[in-house]
Order: structure tokens, then sequence, then C-alpha cells
């Protein structure tokens, strides 16, 4: 079998004295769409900074396309084939919309995210190209950063709480961008608080629980229940998580 | 009439102030560093600028081919050997890095050149004057500073708005990890703004060492000018560093036509009232970080 993607062994992250993961197992195979749920502070952001070299790993590896990427800088895991769209959209105010798609391109590799490719998939952008990155909706904000992220064309394309203050309508409409992004043949990291829309998205699915991996499997394979009392660590009452 | 006149000089005087200004603005700007070696290395450009001059006997005006290239390896060099360690952490290790730089170059100017003041000799340029009338006459060494100043700030600006460079820069400036996952060498963009911000300043500390007398100890009243100008214009404009300058300049010039001992207090005082009544400057921007 070939080596996965990416693939973390026994990785420790912390932020100074405080360990926020313990000892991360995880593996995502090329063109799967992986989904990691967890309650708020479960670790699942700084999982995502480690992955993309934010932060820095206390132990353990981080192996990606085959080699360890965990001393590598963050600017150039993108130009790897690594990229975020990060928590809070990170839109950059003082440049344009088009300047912020346009600076995603800038490092990274060639392959099938164009500009007038993204904006193809993402036809709400054209009409704001000249506005500036502030005063976007958060639908909006939220389009853009993941166009931004595409133009790199990353191989492994990480989504942090893609969902987090959107209105119900647009995160359905974020995430019907997941399909036509997996087309192309990107492995997609899906962190997400909502889990019945991480699930819906996912092959397979990691449910974290104060960092540490609680449980994983295949949406529809494990019961909700089970999925549920990984998600607070406690024995489910009957609520959905 | 001679009230035009000192608003001209003024004006002429804010476009020096506003290059001193413009490599602070670059480096506050792009990685909220405060260096406060920046008037010390303006005069330690006058410096070398007398010392090549003397040299190789040429216009002070003409080593600056030499200097300004110079200055830009040196800034690259400083903030990859020193800055870098103090950008983004506590101020305090700015402040004492940055400070700490400063009195190494006093000092070593010192030693090198002793406190007797100097002066850059830029032959005729240094008195000819456009007269326009019996009161007003406009020189052609503080014209030239002012369209230098201009030049430089037009030049940062279309490279800002135009260059892929300077559209790092500018995503640097707004949010620094942001611009690493587009894949921007943040270490490199900071090197290169400290590089633009040392060149742009030596350029004025040989342009100020060209019309004012200087020492070793003369550059952290320089700081302060820039300072000053970068506040009153807003943080993080360009433009609003040359408005900043050219307030500046003029408070200090009129404060000098109505007594000769208040041109300095003027300007003090020009800054504090922009500061009461508009904390971000004449053009600076509220952002939230």
């Amino acid at each position: 079998m070939s080596e996965p993607l990416l693939q973390l062994d026994r990785l420790d992250v912390g932020y100074g004295d405080f360990q926020a993961l313990f000892g991360i197992d995880l593996h995502v195979a090329e063109a799967e769409t992986v989904s990691i749920i967890g309650a708020n502070g479960a670790g699942k952001s700084t999982l995502l900074k480690a992955i993309v070299g934010l932060v820095r790993p206390m132990r353990g590896d981080i192996r990606y396309a085959g080699a360890s990427v965990a001393g590598t800088a963050a600017h150039k895991r993108v130009a790897q084939g690594i990229a975020l769209v990060p928590e809070g959209r990170r839109i950059f105010p003082s440049l344009t919309v088009e300047e912020n798609i346009v600076i995603g391109g800038d490092v990274g590799r060639p392959g099938p995210w164009t500009k007038h490719r993204v904006l193809e998939a993402f036809p709400l952008l054209t009409r704001l190209l000249k506005r500036s990155g502030e005063g976007l909706s958060g639908g909006e904000r939220q389009t853009l950063a993941i166009a931004r992220a595409l133009m790199s064309n990353p191989r492994l394309l990480l989504l942090d709480e893609v969902s987090l203050g959107l209105a119900p309508i647009v995160v359905r409409q974020v995430y019907e961008a997941v399909p036509v992004i997996k087309a192309q043949g990107t492995t997609v990291l899906i962190v997400e608080q909502d889990v019945n829309q991480a699930l819906a998205v996912a092959d397979r699915f990691y449910c974290l629980l104060e960092g540490r991996i609680a449980l994983s499997g295949v949406p529809g394979e494990i019961p909700k229940e089970q999925i549920t009392q990984a998600y607070f660590g406690m024995p489910a009452s009957g609520g959905r998580p | 009439m001679v009230w035009t006149n000192a608003v001209i000089q003024g004006i002429l005087l804010g476009g020096l102030y506003a290059l001193f200004a413009t490599g602070l603005s670059l480096s506050f700007g792009v990685m909220r560093l405060v260096n406060l070696a920046h008037g010390d290395l303006a005069i330690f450009a006058a410096f070398m600028t007398l010392s090549i001059s003397t040299t190789l006997k040429i216009n002070p005006l003409v080593a600056l081919v030499i200097v300004v290239p110079a200055a830009f390896i040196v800034g690259y060099i400083l903030q990859r050997l020193i800055f870098d360690r103090v950008v983004g952490v506590d101020p305090a290790f700015q402040i004492v890095a940055t400070f700490g730089l400063g009195i190494v170059i006093q000092n070593a100017l010192l030693e090198k050149y002793t406190a007797d003041t100097q002066g850059l000799n830029v032959g005729k340029l240094k008195t000819s004057t456009i007269k326009v009338n019996d009161t007003i006459g406009i020189g052609w060494l503080p014209l030239f500073t002012f369209a230098t100043a201009v030049a430089v700030l037009g030049s940062l600006a279309l490279f800002l708005q135009h260059t892929k460079l300077g559209r790092a820069f500018r995503a640097t400036s707004d949010d620094a990890d942001a611009a690493r996952l587009m894949g921007i060498d943040i270490k490199r963009v900071f090197a290169v703004s400290m590089a633009l911000a040392i060149a742009t300043v030596a350029l004025a500390g040989v342009l100020f060492g060209s019309r004012s007398s200087f020492d070793p100890f003369v550059g952290p009243a320089r700081l302060i000018y820039a300072f000053e100008a970068v506040i009153i214009g807003g943080l993080g404009s360009l433009w609003g560093t040359l408005a900043g300058g050219i307030t500046l300049g003029v408070a200090q010039t009129i404060g000098r036509q109505i007594n000769p001992q208040w041109g300095e207090l003027f300007g003090h005082c020009v800054f504090l009232a922009v500061l009461v009544l508009r904390p971000t400057g004449l053009f600076g921007k509220v952002q939230s970080r």
C-alpha cells in the first residue's frame, strides 16, 4: 500500500508550557476527504496550524508526500502544495478582492486553479473584484478565503471552521464547493464544529477530545451515540452533537 | 509676504522630514518595528558620505550612488542579524535592541570622527536660490530635497501598489501569519522593507548633512522629527508621511518667523495638538487587528 499523502506520527503540539495535542496519529490518503470534529478547545485548529507550520510540534513527525515537513517553514509548505483556509478567514483588508485572489497564486504549484477558473467556480466574487477586502459579508469573506487558497493549486487543502459565524444557507453554499474541489483531485482535511456538515462530506473522520483522538472511522458505519460520546467525553443522553 | 515665504520654506523643509520619516513609516507599517536607531543611521550615512566624498574627491551628492545601495545592504543585514530577533516579541526588546544599536553607532562615530561638527560640501547648490521677489527666495537644495522626497514616496507607492513584492508587503502588514499561509517569506519581506527604510534614511541623512552641520549625536533629534511626521501624517500612510513632514516643517518655520527660538516648540505643539484632536493622524486609518 502506498504511503498516505499526509501522516502524523505521535504528534505532540503546544504553546510554551501548555500542551494542546497529545500523541496524534492520523493519516489522509490522496484524494480523500477527512473531517476532524471535536468540541471547542479540543485542539482541532492547533492540529491544522501544526500541519501548515504555524506552530512547531514538540514531539512526533508530520510526513507529507513521503517526506517529513515538521521542520519546514510555513511558506515553503505552501509551495509544496499545502494550503489552509484559516478560521476567521484572515482576508487582507488593504488588498482588493482581486488582489486577495491573485496573492494566493503568487507562490504555489501549477495546476487547474487559475483566476479565471476560480471565478467560474465562485461567480459571486466576479462582481466584487475591485472592492476592498474590508467590508465583505461573512459568506463573501469565506468564499474569498477558499478561492484564495485554491489559487496555490494545493494537493492538500485544509479548511478550518468554514461554517463558523455563517448563516445556514451560506454554510450550505460553502460546502457545495467541496465536491467541486474534490473533483480536481485535491485532498481535503476539514476541521469543523458542525458535526453533521463535516460528516456529510467526509470519507472518514477523526474525533478529538481534549487534545487526543477519541474516535475515528467512516461516517455511517459508527453509531451516532458513539460519536456523541467521543465528542463530549461522556455517555450519550439522546442529544445530538 | 514674509509669512508666504515662511510657509514655502516650511513646505520644503517638510520634504526633508518626510524623507527621514519614510523608512520609519515603512518598518513600522510592515513589521510593527520602531527603530530607535533610525536617526543615528541617517547620521552614519552622512559621515560615510563625508569620508567617501573626501577620499574620492567627489561631490557628496554623487557619493549617493555608493552610499544608498550600501545602506540598502546594511539594512538587509541588520534585519537578518538583529531586528528579526525582536519582531513580534515584547516591544521592550525592540527598544533595547534599537536603542543599543543607536548608542553603538554614536560611539563608533565619536571614535572615528571625534565630536567636531561636520558638513557636506555640495558646492554652489547649497547657496543657490531662485529669487521670486524681494522677500521670497527658494533654495535649490531645499527644492531638490523636496523633489527627492516626492520622488521617493511616489516610487514607493507605485512599488507597493503595482508589484508582486509590494503586494506581499501590504499583505504582511495586514496579517503576517495569513501572509505566511500564502507562501510569502515574511522574513524576506521584513529584510527588504528594512533595507528600503535604511536606504531612504541614508538619503535623508546625506541631504540633511548637505544643508546643516552634524556631529555623532544629532541622530536622536532627527528621530523625533521623523516620529512626529509619521504620527501627524498617520501610521501606515506614505502620502500621509509627506503631509506630516510638511505640517511639521511649516509649523517650525512659522514659529521661527514669530520668534527665532520658537521654531521647534511650534513643531512639537502642532504634533501634540494632532495627537489630542486626531490621534490616528491626518491620513491614518484605524485598523482592527
